[in-house]
């Protein structure tokens, strides 16, 4: 090999095994032996699956699959389950548990002959915009490792970033593919709410969380999503329709007479002048590919943040009661005098982290009698009206565009006192979380040398017209390497 | 608006099955009063007063199966993950005459 295959794209190291121009286990050794030699300092993974890859990968040389990814090494965030590999979501209270079954989207990445490296870091159960509520520590942003790598999927994002793997998994509830994207300059996408399967994604907030692909090109991301999409008899939101386009659409790349729209709401004051400054030319070459662009208004979308702040804690709230010390993971205090109750409380508190503990206590209160209401009933409301927003914008154009994260990634520890100051990390991010529709970050370029991303958001279940965007846009602002100073 | 106080966070945390301790429990009233004045500008949505809930993004209506029985997960696979078993069952903390 005189090429370092670590950096091809998906594409690419698919068509060379299938010619057999290398094998899929040389493919796998090499990112295995990459992510030997800097995991250390970026804390991308949690878990290693070394011997679970090179079986994959052997069974792909054997000719067992088919298709655009076989042979194709994959990070896995460690909220999908795994059969018989450690799955965490990032907190003490699973360490050390195996599901005994794999995830919907781990199974059809499986039969996709993709090879699954490992599972990725992220903030506990996917609640935090920096990965430094991970239980196991925070992982670092390849392009400056005094930086976050965004959050929760920041060991997804880090990982494609730093080449440890072309392809990642993650999942976005409020932002958590997005967010990381856009500072790791990786393409992330969040598919339309039951567009994916959520059957073996360990729920945070089920009315919101939504599996998708982080690559380093619009294709590899598109038939990443191809690949895990659809129906699944499994999850009871799954949408039983035909998967939009995505491949055929990136394949495309074409924004001819496209109607784009720039939401007002999602510009100006909280997000930095490096980044105002990228999007504004991202919209112009949006014009110059022959966009049509017009500015749209979602007078709700400045409540986004409050409504998703009340929703998803209480979602969260009711969603953890399973880690009762019973069925999995941790159990602490079982001395054979404690009851039931108290022992489920001490496990709790142990196994659980700061963060998790505030929005169970937020969630507990925003649904207990007397507060409903007044907040979480009048979340959901504000929810229809932000719904009611994208209908009406969707309405005058065929898109909508923002920059994907207010700011770059900052210094890891510089938020972890203010619980707002991160919350509002994902202010561009949540309205498309809360109406259901598609959405991804692409890079845009650089600001203070670390990367921006450029948001574009569609229709519920069209998610073949992100790709449409992202494509063009990429071809015509074909984005920096990382860096990777560190390593020399 | 509301001021939440270290005995609510207590009563919080009894119902949400958290041993908290003193300090967590100072922390966090102090932080819940922080996020909660933020979340508590929703209230100023006033044309939210008339509009039905939205409880899922994109609605879905009586999903049902085939009533067929199928394979369950294997009984030693799932137990296997559990704290403790016993004798093919989860084993559970004492229930009963229980010391407080």
């Amino acid at each position: 090999m005189t090429d370092d295959v670590t950096r091809w794209t998906a594409t690419r190291t698919a068509t060379a095994i299938a010619d057999r121009e290398v094998s899929a286990v040389e493919v796998t050794r090499a990112h295995l032996d990459r992510i030997a030699a800097i995991d250390d300092r970026v804390h991308a993974f949690l878990h290693v699956d070394t011997a679970g890859a090179l079986a994959q990968a052997a069974r792909v040389d054997a000719g067992e699959f088919t298709g655009p990814l076989a042979g194709v090494p994959l990070a896995l965030k460690d909220i999908l389950t795994t059969k018989g590999v450690p799955t965490t979501a990032g907190s003490r209270i699973l360490e050390g548990w195996r599901p005994p079954y794999d995830a919907t989207v781990t199974q059809r990445l499986r039969a996709a002959g993709v090879v699954v490296l490992g599972k990725t870091n992220m903030d506990e159960f996917a609640m935090g915009s920096s990965t430094e509520h991970s239980a196991y520590g925070p992982t670092h942003n390849p392009w400056d490792l005094t930086r976050i790598p965004g959050g929760s999927g920041g060991g997804s994002a880090a990982a494609v970033a730093a080449y440890e793997a072309p392809l990642a998994i993650g999942t976005d509830t409020g932002g958590s593919i997005r967010q990381p994207s856009a500072v790791t300059g990786t393409v992330g996408v969040k598919p339309t709410y039951g567009g994916v399967s959520r059957y073996g994604l360990i729920a945070f907030s089920s009315s919101l969380d939504q599996a998708g692909p982080v690559a380093r090109t619009v294709l590899d991301a598109a038939l990443l999503h191809e690949a895990i999409a659809g129906h699944d008899p499994r999850d009871s939101t799954s949408i039983d329709a035909p998967v939009p386009p995505v491949v055929a659409a990136a394949r495309a790349a074409d924004v001819t007479g496209l109607r784009i729209g720039v939401v007002r709401e999602l510009t100006g004051d909280g997000y930095e002048p490096g980044v105002r400054a990228r999007f504004t030319e991202a919209v112009e070459v949006l014009v110059g590919l022959g966009a049509v662009v017009s500015e749209v208004s979602c007078p709700h979308f400045g409540h986004a943040l409050a409504a998703y702040y009340l929703i998803a804690p209480s979602e969260a709230s009711s969603n953890l009661a399973r880690f009762d010390a019973v069925r999995y993971g941790l159990r602490v205090g079982d001395d054979g005098r404690r009851g039931l109750e108290e022992v489920m409380a001490l496990t709790r508190d142990k196994g659980f982290g700061p963060e998790v503990k505030r929005r169970i206590i937020l969630g507990t209160y925003a649904l207990s009698s007397g507060y409903y209401d007044a907040y979480y009933g009048q979340a959901q409301k504000v929810r229809t009206l932000i719904t009611r927003d994208f209908t009406a914008a969707f309405g005058q154009v065929d898109v909508l565009v923002s920059p994907a994260s207010p700011g770059v990634a900052f210094p890891l520890g510089d938020k972890l006192a203010d619980p707002l100051a991160m919350y509002r990390q994902d202010l561009a991010t949540i309205p498309a979380n809360l109406y259901g529709g598609p959405a991804m970050s692409v890079p845009a370029g650089l600001s203070e040398g670390l990367p921006v991303g450029l948001q574009v958001m569609a229709p519920v279940q069209r998610d073949d017209l992100l790709y449409r965007v992202g494509a063009a846009f990429e071809a015509a602002r074909p984005f920096a390497p990382t860096p990777l100073t560190w390593e020399v | 608006m509301t001021q939440i106080t270290r005995d609510e966070v207590a009563h919080l945390a009894r119902l949400a099955r958290l041993a908290l301790d003193d300090g967590e429990l100072d922390g966090l009233a102090l932080e819940l009063d922080v996020i909660l004045q933020a979340v508590a500008a929703i209230a100023e949505v006033t044309d939210a007063a008339d509009v039905p809930p939205t409880t899922h993004a994109v609605p879905v209506e009586n999903v049902t199966r085939p009533d067929v029985v199928t394979a369950s997960l294997p009984r030693e696979d799932v137990l296997a993950a559990a704290p403790e078993a016993q004798e093919g069952r989860f084993r559970v903390p004492r229930i009963l005459d229980v010391e407080s």
